[in-house]
């Protein structure tokens, strides 16, 4: 492991948060392959829905049997919360319909035919453009990246325009650029950060400047020694960058952990990191912003690994935005025969597919396909109160009385035990000795809360 | 409520469920075999300082827990709940709280009452609000106080197959011992230099580490729970805010009452030592159904159980106190579990 030298960019001490818990890592299958480009083949089917991103769908703005190239939009929306969806590759549009979607309901989508010379694929890894954008004014690069369609890439996808958008009543004081990737299996981060950090930090630059920022700060987890070392190459000659190195621990990437552990604040419960001047930005969303701003490129691709022992060559892909879940694996070598799961995101928080022709979302960091050996369907019992849910919630939540208020269909006092501000992080129920899925109670307890306040 | 969905993509089938995809491979079953684990020296000392008499008690109290939760579920037309291993705390905790001389179909009667009253009345494992173990134990004070009080000494050199039967007057506990000097001091009639003092039991400390002295079976070594309580605390299957804050606090009341005059109160050690608070401290005040679940609340708890263990045994009419404190604390554990509700990091969710 490469020794890096403490200079004074990179603090000394290791960042942690109080609880939450060591699942275990599960890296190195795919940690150290370096990415692979995906191609999409000619006749090949790409869907690209309407709504990968919290807030408003998009309205398509094309229709059957028409042409589209690359990066060409394909539906916007007026509403301040939302993002336009781009074309990943040339095509004919065959429709726009309701395809399946990975959160479960089917969406609005455009699907396109590749057509017979889908363009080649552009490097990534470096910018072309070595100015440092001081010519763009923040409501430029907002602009920008609005029209680029970025969101969240680590997981939330939320438009990131809005979230730089600078608020008077709320300045921003710090941006957290979130290296930590704490969720087992992943390693897309983790390579984009060996691979090419000079977007990344290009992009974080480029995100101060728009939300009017004056510190920039990089966190990574500390079992990512070689992506420390990369980052740090490009931050030690900038002065007001620094690297923040947290202890390995799930949920570190979450935004309120990462917040309360970088900087010791607490976001207030039911608000946003800018509530404490702070905004947080993952590494694949910085590296998008860099792109969008310098060479005007639209969000049509991202970094996914795809890893577990259930896929036959795993490894990390740059994959085009709306290539379907059952092409990648295909290209991946295909599912061995005893693959039971197949996750869309790591195993703490990710979603089973229950069929393949899904679409890769904006948002899709990896998919994790699990082999009969690693999973484990228990039977819940009866909960015996041992409090292991309670002394490792990262929220100091209280996840036993929630889960079993919803149980009860007892809304009220569900949501008097703070339901709402779980964040699903999954640690209660992966300590939980009597195997209660508390997180399916929570889940479905707020669905059913809000439907109780609609009706 | 697991809810498994399986749909066919053309040859494969799919699990689906909910987050998390990964588990800790502990289960509620494994957490009560390490229980049972850490009573497992206690039972051994148990068995050789009271040999027969104790085996026919610690086989008679497992074999009627275990039949009559079974009984209790077919009763009910409900599946067999005891493979989840919680009876079998039950009935070690309670028959190694008794004396060895007690007939077994009393330990009988005290288990029944123990399994039903304290535990499935209430619905189960995980319901109940007073450790079932002191219920059933409780009861039997009520109900057979003489045959509980029946103390013998443990077997020693002398007499090896059987415990020395003493004359027909029950053999003092040190506990017992130690209340002498208190009740004198309150009694005027006694002169002073007649007086009881504590020279004789502060002489049996060793003793009570070790368990040669008389009690109820797993009373008697205070080395044994010891060694039980730190296997659980290395295992995480307890954690050390109770123990820690039942012996500090018992500890703490207890120095200090020797501190303000010696010829009276025992040494602090006769107190932690003797009678059930090595035992109650690591395994009863322990037991998770029953105690408060944030960390504070805890704590508050396993003083609340200390103070109210010496002052029963240093203020109130019983040499030893452990079960009542117990008891007392479990009805308290719903109130601490409110006021000691952790606050979330960023804040309660505001209402609206």
């Amino acid at each position: 492991m490469p020794s890096i030298a403490y200079e004074k960019n990179i603090n000394r001490r290791k960042f942690t948060f109080l609880r939450g818990v060591h699942p275990p890592q599960c890296k190195d299958q795919s940690w150290q392959l370096s990415v692979e480009t995906v191609e999409l083949k000619p006749g090949q089917e790409v869907v690209v829905p309407m709504s990968q991103h919290l807030g408003a769908p998009c309205q398509p703005v094309v229709q059957a049997k028409q042409e589209v190239t690359v990066g060409q939009l394909l539906g916007d929306s007026d509403a301040f919360i939302s993002a336009p969806v781009h074309s990943p590759t040339n095509g004919i549009v065959k429709s726009v319909s309701p395809q399946p979607h990975p959160s479960g309901k089917k969406c609005l989508s455009v699907v396109i035919t590749v057509g017979q010379n889908p363009a080649p694929r552009q490097q990534w890894q470096s910018l072309q453009d070595d100015t440092n954008g001081e010519n763009l004014v923040p409501q430029e690069i907002v602009s920008l990246i609005r029209q680029a369609g970025i969101v969240g890439m680590g997981g939330a996808a939320f438009p990131t325009a809005v979230k730089l958008t600078a608020n008077p009543k709320k300045p921003v004081d710090t941006v957290i650029l979130n290296g930590c990737e704490c969720e087992p299996y992943l390693t897309s981060d983790n390579r984009l950060m060996m691979e090419s950090p000079g977007p990344i930090l290009a992009g974080l630059e480029l995100a101060m400047r728009a939300a009017g920022a004056n510190k920039g700060i990089i966190a990574i987890e500390d079992n990512k020694p070689q992506a420390i070392n990369s980052i740090f190459m490009e931050v030690k000659n900038r002065p007001n960058l620094q690297l923040a190195i947290c202890r390995t621990k799930y949920p570190q990437g979450g935004e309120r952990q990462l917040v309360k552990a970088v900087l010791d604040r607490a976001v207030p419960t039911g608000g946003l990191p800018l509530d404490v001047a702070v905004v947080v930005v993952n590494v694949g969303t910085a590296a998008a912003i860099a792109f969008a701003c310098r060479e005007k490129r639209p969000l049509t691709e991202r970094i996914v690994s795809v890893s577990g022992d259930g896929v036959v060559k795993p490894g990390n892909y740059r994959v085009p935005i709306g290539m379907l879940l059952s092409d990648l694996i295909d290209y991946c070598g295909g599912l061995t025969d005893d693959a039971e799961k197949v996750l869309l995101g790591g195993p703490m928080m990710g979603n089973a597919a229950a069929i393949l022709n899904l679409p890769i979302l904006k948002g899709t960091s990896g998919v994790t396909v699990l082999s009969r050996r690693e999973v484990r369907l228990m039977q819940e019992t009866p909960c015996i109160r041992c409090s292991r849910c309670v002394d490792n919630c990262p929220l100091r939540l209280v996840p036993t009385r929630i889960a079993h208020a919803i149980k009860a269909r007892d809304l009220d006092r569900a949501r008097e035990y703070d339901l709402f501000a779980c964040i699903e992080c999954g640690c209660c129920a992966f300590v939980c000795p009597a195997k209660i899925p508390l997180v399916q109670y929570i889940k479905s307890g707020k669905r059913l809360a809000n439907q109780a306040k609609k009706g | 409520m697991a809810e498994i969905e399986q749909k066919e993509t053309g040859k494969k089938v799919l699990l689906v469920s909910s987050s998390p995809h990964v588990l800790e491979s502990a289960t509620s079953r494994r957490i009560m075999f390490e229980v049972v684990i850490g009573c497992v020296p206690a039972v051994a000392a148990a068995i050789y300082f009271f040999r027969l008499s104790a085996v026919m008690v610690l086989v008679t109290s497992l074999v009627v827990a275990l039949a009559s939760e079974a009984v209790f579920n077919w009763l009910r037309k409900r599946p067999l709940t005891i493979g989840d291993g919680s009876v079998i705390i039950t009935a070690l905790i309670l028959a190694l709280s008794l004396p060895s001389t007690i007939p077994a179909w009393a330990a009988a009667v005290g288990v029944i009452v123990a399994v039903i009253v304290g535990k499935m009345l209430f619905g189960g494992l995980g319901s109940n609000i007073f450790n079932p173990a002191m219920v059933g134990r409780a009861f039997l004070m009520a109900c057979f106080g003489t045959m509980m009080t029946n103390w013998v000494a443990p077997a020693s050199e002398t007499s090896p197959n059987e415990p020395q039967q003493v004359q027909a007057t029950s053999q003092p506990t040190p506990l017992a011992l130690a209340k002498q000097p208190i009740k004198d001091r309150a009694n005027a009639d006694i002169p002073a230099n007649l007086k009881a003092t504590p020279y004789e039991v502060n002489q049996g400390i060793e003793n009570m580490f070790l368990g040669r002295t008389s009690g109820s079976m797993g009373e008697t070594s205070a080395i044994c729970w010891l060694i039980g309580g730190v296997f659980l605390l290395l295992r995480r299957t307890i954690t050390w805010h109770i123990p820690v804050a039942v012996l500090g606090s018992a500890g703490l009341i207890a120095t200090i009452a020797w501190w303000s005059n010696s010829a009276v109160y025992a040494h602090p050690l006769v107190h932690l030592f003797g009678g059930g608070l090595m035992m109650g401290a690591f395994f009863i005040a322990t037991d998770p159904v029953t105690c408060p679940l944030a960390n504070r609340g805890r704590i508050i708890f396993g003083i609340g159980v200390g103070v109210l263990v010496m002052l029963i045994r240093l203020l109130g009419g019983y040499p030893e106190g452990v079960m009542y404190a117990v008891l007392l604390m479990n009805g308290m554990t719903p109130l601490l579990d409110l006021l000691t509700r952790p606050t979330p990091l960023g804040g309660h969710v505001r209402a609206g």
